[in-house]
């Protein structure tokens, strides 16, 4: 950011496309971090698929709740993070849209993974309890916080300034803090009275394989690492968005006064 | 201007007289939004034709008739602070965003309460509903809060999307999953209410409970948010 505001002086094309080489999101520890994740995602391809045995009474479908189990607590995870950080900018004095712009990237990858979530549940589901959705609970629970983000990332795309964004998009994360539980309460209550539990079966964690224990912890924390340098590099790209939004008129419009000077002067004056 | 209790309440009397004012001289509720319902209620009997159904959903139908409406209601209800700039206004003015959020919550409710004893009226009338008089008790302790909590959440939800572009399509994307608690919770009260489906009259109070939950959160909650929701 501070590179391309000081580039007045400047302005040819080899130089220009030289700076946007250079200013990358990345810094080194994003980079060990990136490699880190990779490395441990390659690790839970080998585990998940190849070294864990099949269960006993899931066959090869509980192969897909590695994915599935690291997605949702990653994605729960990054809806904490957007409701903490919404708090953070509404409270603190100096109203720092980096605490805004971290509950929106961290808003944006828990809508990604919660998508996963709901595949890949539903994918185990039909292959387990023979259907692709229950009205159970914690699924509808899931479904519902699912939807609310995507509203909330809706309400971040409405336009207006910087802060206007940040406030609106804070307090719609706050109340979602109210909404969640008064759904899950809700949705329990409701199937609660009207269904004997005919899916309270839902027993992955009672007698795990060491091997599938092992591989449930390693895949969660491939994603949550994988969800932490997501959010690094997303924050700084709305960070590039936001600085490019408040100067990039500027700079375009200096551009054309350069160039407009350029033809009207003669071609004789090139000292400057 | 003071910001004690006292000028809260005036303030949202105020704002709440003069929404029923407007609707009084405008008629839009009464001519538009009512015969919509009705009209939703006419609809839900095309699609699911037999009338064992429609006894068995009715409780169902009311309420999504009612969030339905909710939303053109509440619509309504920031068109016409958003048209001549009326909310500028009143911000310019100095009045109390909270005295705003509760005043046009009460106009919201006050609508939403005739809106919903027609929707039962006509699934008494279309669906061949029964009410006797226990039923009736836990109907109406069911309106009250179940109203007052859609009005907290419709103005809140409102307020957020006033004065910005695209408000008619976010608003029930915003709305809905919001709404939720309150249509399982009416739902199953009103059924109990009305008996749908052999339910017994006091298994609807555990929900009339979850309703108060829900009105009291958001109204504590609107309360807080709607001042930083409407300054920009």
């Amino acid at each position: 950011m501070a590179s391309s505001s000081a580039s007045g002086s400047t302005a040819t094309n080899s130089s220009t496309t030289g700076r946007t080489r250079g200013a990358g999101t990345g810094t080194t520890f994003t980079r060990w971090l990136g490699i880190v994740t990779i490395a441990l995602m390659a690790a839970v391809v080998l585990f998940g698929l190849v070294l864990s045995p099949a269960d006993v009474v899931q066959g090869e479908s509980v192969r897909i709740l590695y994915v599935h189990v690291g997605t949702v607590w990653v994605a729960y995870l990054a809806f904490i993070v957007t409701a903490v950080s919404s708090g953070a900018y509404l409270w603190r004095r100096t109203h720092s849209l980096t605490w805004d712009r971290i509950a929106g990237a961290s808003a944006e990858i828990g809508v990604l993974f919660m998508a996963v979530t709901l595949l890949t549940g539903s994918l185990w589901g039909r292959l387990s309890w023979g259907t692709f959705w229950v009205w159970d609970a914690r699924v509808t629970t899931t479904a519902f916080l699912f939807i609310t983000y995507v509203g909330y990332l809706a309400v971040r795309g409405l336009g207006g300034s910087h802060e206007q964004r940040a406030r609106r998009s804070a307090v719609v994360a706050l109340l979602a803090v109210i909404e969640i539980p008064l759904v899950h309460f809700s949705v329990k209550l409701w199937r609660s009275v009207h269904q004997d539990a005919s899916v309270a079966g839902r027993t992955t964690d009672v007698t795990l394989d060491g091997l599938m224990l092992f591989t449930l912890v390693l895949a969660t924390v491939a994603f949550t690492l994988l969800y932490v340098w997501y959010v690094l590099h997303r924050q700084r790209v709305m960070a590039m968005e936001d600085a490019l939004d408040d100067k990039g008129l500027d700079l375009a419009l200096a551009e054309r006064r350069r160039e407009a000077q350029d033809a009207t002067s003669t071609t004789g004056e090139v000292t400057n | 201007m003071a910001t004690g209790a006292t000028s809260i309440w005036a303030t949202a009397r105020l704002v709440a007289a003069k929404d029923l004012r407007v609707e009084r001289r405008s008629r839009v509720v009464v001519n538009q939004v009512l015969p919509f319902a009705a009209l939703v209620m006419v609809l839900f009997a095309f699609a699911l034709d037999a009338d064992a159904v429609l006894e068995r959903t009715a409780p169902g139908l009311v309420w999504l008739g009612t969030i339905f409406s909710l939303l053109i209601v509440v619509q309504r209800s920031f068109a016409i602070e958003t048209a001549d700039g009326a909310l500028d206004a009143l911000r310019v003015a100095g009045v109390s965003p909270p005295g705003i959020f509760l005043g046009k919550s009460i106009a919201l409710a006050v609508q939403l309460f005739v809106l919903e004893v027609l929707l039962v009226l006509l699934a008494i009338v279309l669906y061949e509903s029964e009410l006797d008089a226990a039923g009736a008790v836990l109907l109406v302790t069911t309106l009250v809060p179940a109203t007052t909590g859609l009005a907290f959440v419709g103005t809140l939800y409102g307020g957020l999307a006033a004065g910005t572009r695209g408000r008619e399509t976010l608003l029930p994307l915003l709305l809905f999953p919001v709404v939720a608690p309150v249509l399982i919770g009416a739902t199953r009260a009103t059924e109990a209410a009305l008996g749908a489906g052999g339910a017994a009259t006091d298994e609807g109070w555990p929900w009339v409970g979850m309703l108060v939950i829900f009105a009291a959160l958001f109204g504590v909650g609107g309360t807080l948010a709607f001042g930083p929701l409407v300054e920009e």
